[in-house]
């Protein structure tokens, strides 16, 4: 008897909507209820949904923090601490920030990692794969200018590099610097500014863009670990992909279990070990930024210093800012440098093996060694890892195309 | 409206007239935008010079002033640093500091300075803008076995001998800037002017 009251309630009020919104309940068909997405993704596809939630968990506390943050230069470390020790449940918001910008990174790297060994950029989701290299590039600015906003050692000596960057543009150089940071200095205003990119308008950008690239994604249909298009293979009578699944309820439930799993690991960071050793947050940052003093030993947070280390490692400045700059830049190329006519690393042969296994080998150890003071021998190691690192791109087209390849199957599989 | 009383010739250039003047419109609305990022008024009136008293500044030893928010050192010179520094020469990128706008015409010599023995110069690495550390001790250090004294910057591992010129095979890419500055007396420096004002 209620119920059916209930069930009349829902029932009219969907008619009402269906008839002011009608393009409503397709938009939710096309990329939920009825986007078919294959039957075999595995663990590595954990990692978009991931990084989807830990966006909306900086968009969260971010809103929260910007409650009691001040953007001063006179005031923001305060603030900051302010919200460690006064501010109510303050310390656990904050943590989920700085936490989840880590979580961020690992869960993007991942992500990437995954596009990289089932390829995921070929024909024809080259625009997924370079609207996703726009969306890391925008991450790292976010990061950068989130970083600044404690206004700690760190954070004042990083803008400082980082800003100083720009310095060794030729010719324009120097005003582009003052431009940037808007003083002659890294100062209160560069601090405001900066504020205003990492709260409003990189945030923006990074939400349009993560759009889009779910978009791109869904014009085409999602890659899977087999690399096989499932759409060649399709019931007759229904037009469905034989080897696809609805993306809801059967992703979003996996998505589920993956984020249960996931937030686990997220809580323990944040109760039991926020700083993770200096590695997440880095000991100089707890001492208010001094513009007269550096710290003995200034390095980024590690989600960056894979490049900062290429950087260190170049003896000349210009050289430098342009082979770490293309060293992110160079993910864009990916698509149009793999020419293996497979792609999954699955029916790949073992050159791409060892040279994925090899690249991925000198991406940590540079992220470490960017972490370190850098002596003669660790410079060293990082000229040569630097070299390898961009060997794998230029070379990519060679060996993707020279190495053997076994033959894909017609339909997904499941034994492996 | 009938469909031959259309004049796709006027309608093209209406159109693309219309796409200039809004395309200009769009360009000057978007002048203060960008100019809003340029230093305020009162970030430039904030960089006025600052006066240093040296009179209790030790042989050796160095004093740090704040000017434009930049580090300025100043270090009374020993007399064995001074005579080491032409014996660097080899070692460093622009000995003859050639490149004119890292220092006044005035200070474009040995030592980089308006009196041998006292040195004025802007405590930010030319690399990207740490602080280098005040390495004065002739002594073999970590990172240079023929240390002379000089700076160390520890972001970047550049060095500079104690003229402020860079070595070689360091990313810094230019000597450290001398400021301009004058001696008010013997023991007071002025930072920020090339000479007093009123003297002229």
């Amino acid at each position: 008897m209620s119920t059916n009251i209930i069930n009349r309630v829902i029932g009219s009020a969907n008619d009402w909507m269906q008839e002011r919104a009608p393009g409503l309940s397709q938009w939710w068909d096309r990329h939920a209820a009825k986007y078919y997405a294959p039957k075999n993704f595995n663990f590595w596809y954990f990692f978009g949904s991931l990084a989807l939630l830990m966006f909306v968990n900086q968009i969260l506390t971010g809103i929260w923090l910007t409650m009691n943050f001040k953007p001063s230069a006179a005031e923001a470390f305060d603030s900051v601490e302010y919200i460690m020790r006064d501010v109510e449940w303050g310390w656990l918001i904050r943590y989920m920030h700085s936490t989840g910008a880590s979580a961020f990174f690992i869960v993007v790297y991942l992500h990437m990692f995954r596009g990289l060994i089932y390829g995921s950029y070929q024909k024809p989701r080259e625009l997924v794969w370079t609207l996703g290299v726009v969306i890391f590039l925008a991450l790292m600015a976010e990061a950068f200018f989130g970083y600044v906003l404690p206004w700690g050692q760190m954070s004042y000596w990083g803008a400082q590099v980082i800003t100083s960057l720009f310095s060794a543009v030729p010719v324009i150089g120097p005003d582009l610097v003052e431009f940037i940071r808007g003083d002659y200095l890294i100062s209160d205003v560069t601090l405001n500014r900066f504020f205003a990119l990492h709260v409003i308008a990189v945030p923006f950008v990074l939400a349009g863009l993560i759009y889009l690239h779910l978009m791109a994604l869904h014009e085409v249909g999602s890659n899977n670990p087999d690399g096989v298009d499932i759409k060649k293979v399709k019931d007759k009578a229904t037009g469905i992909p034989k080897d696809g699944i609805a993306f809801h309820p059967y992703y979003t439930v996996k998505d589920l279990f993956g984020t249960s799993f996931f937030l686990m690991i997220f809580a323990f960071i944040i109760f039991f070990e926020p700083s993770v050793g200096g590695w997440f947050l880095e000991h100089d940052n707890f001492s208010p930024a001094n513009s007269m003093v550096t710290p003995q030993h200034i390095k980024p947070v590690w989600y960056f210093t894979p490049y900062y280390a290429m950087l260190r490692a170049i003896p000349d400045k210009l050289l430098g800012v342009i082979v770490m700059g293309a060293a992110t830049l160079i993910f864009f190329a990916v698509p149009w440098l793999d020419r293996s006519k497979v792609k999954s690393i699955r029916y790949r042969g073992p050159i791409t093996k060892i040279m994925l296994t090899l690249f991925v080998i000198s991406f940590c150890v540079l992220g470490w060694l960017g972490a370190q003071s850098g002596s003669d021998t660790q410079k060293l190691v990082a000229q040569v890892l630097t070299f390898f690192y961009f060997s794998f791109f230029f070379t990519m087209p060679i060996w993707t195309a020279v190495d053997k390849t076994k033959p894909v199957p017609e339909r997904v599989t499941f034994d492996h | 409206m009938a469909e031959q009383g259309i004049n796709h010739g006027r309608r093209r250039f209406l159109t693309a007239t219309t796409a200039v003047v809004g395309g200009v419109g769009g360009v000057f609305a978007a002048v203060p935008f960008i100019k809003a990022w340029q230093p305020s008024a009162r970030a430039q009136t904030a960089g006025a010079p600052v006066i240093a008293d040296i009179s209790k500044l030790e042989v050796g030893a160095r004093v740090i002033k704040m000017w434009r928010g930049q580090p300025v050192w100043i270090i009374r010179r020993t007399s064995d640093v001074v005579e080491a520094l032409s014996a660097l020469d080899g070692r460093l990128k622009d000995a003859e500091s050639d490149n004119l706008d890292q220092q006044p015409d005035y200070a474009r010599n040995e030592t980089r300075s308006r009196k041998p023995d006292i040195a004025v110069m802007v405590g930010i690495c030319t690399h990207l803008g740490c602080s280098p550390t005040f390495v004065p001790e002739m002594l073999p250090q970590a990172f240079d076995s023929e240390w002379n004294g000089g700076f160390y910057c520890p972001c970047h591992n550049s060095r500079f001998d104690m003229a402020g010129r860079v070595y070689k095979n360091v990313p810094a890419p230019d000597n450290l800037r001398i400021p301009p500055y004058f001696f008010i007396d013997d023991n007071t420096i002025l930072i920020g002017l090339d000479a007093d004002p009123k003297a002229a």
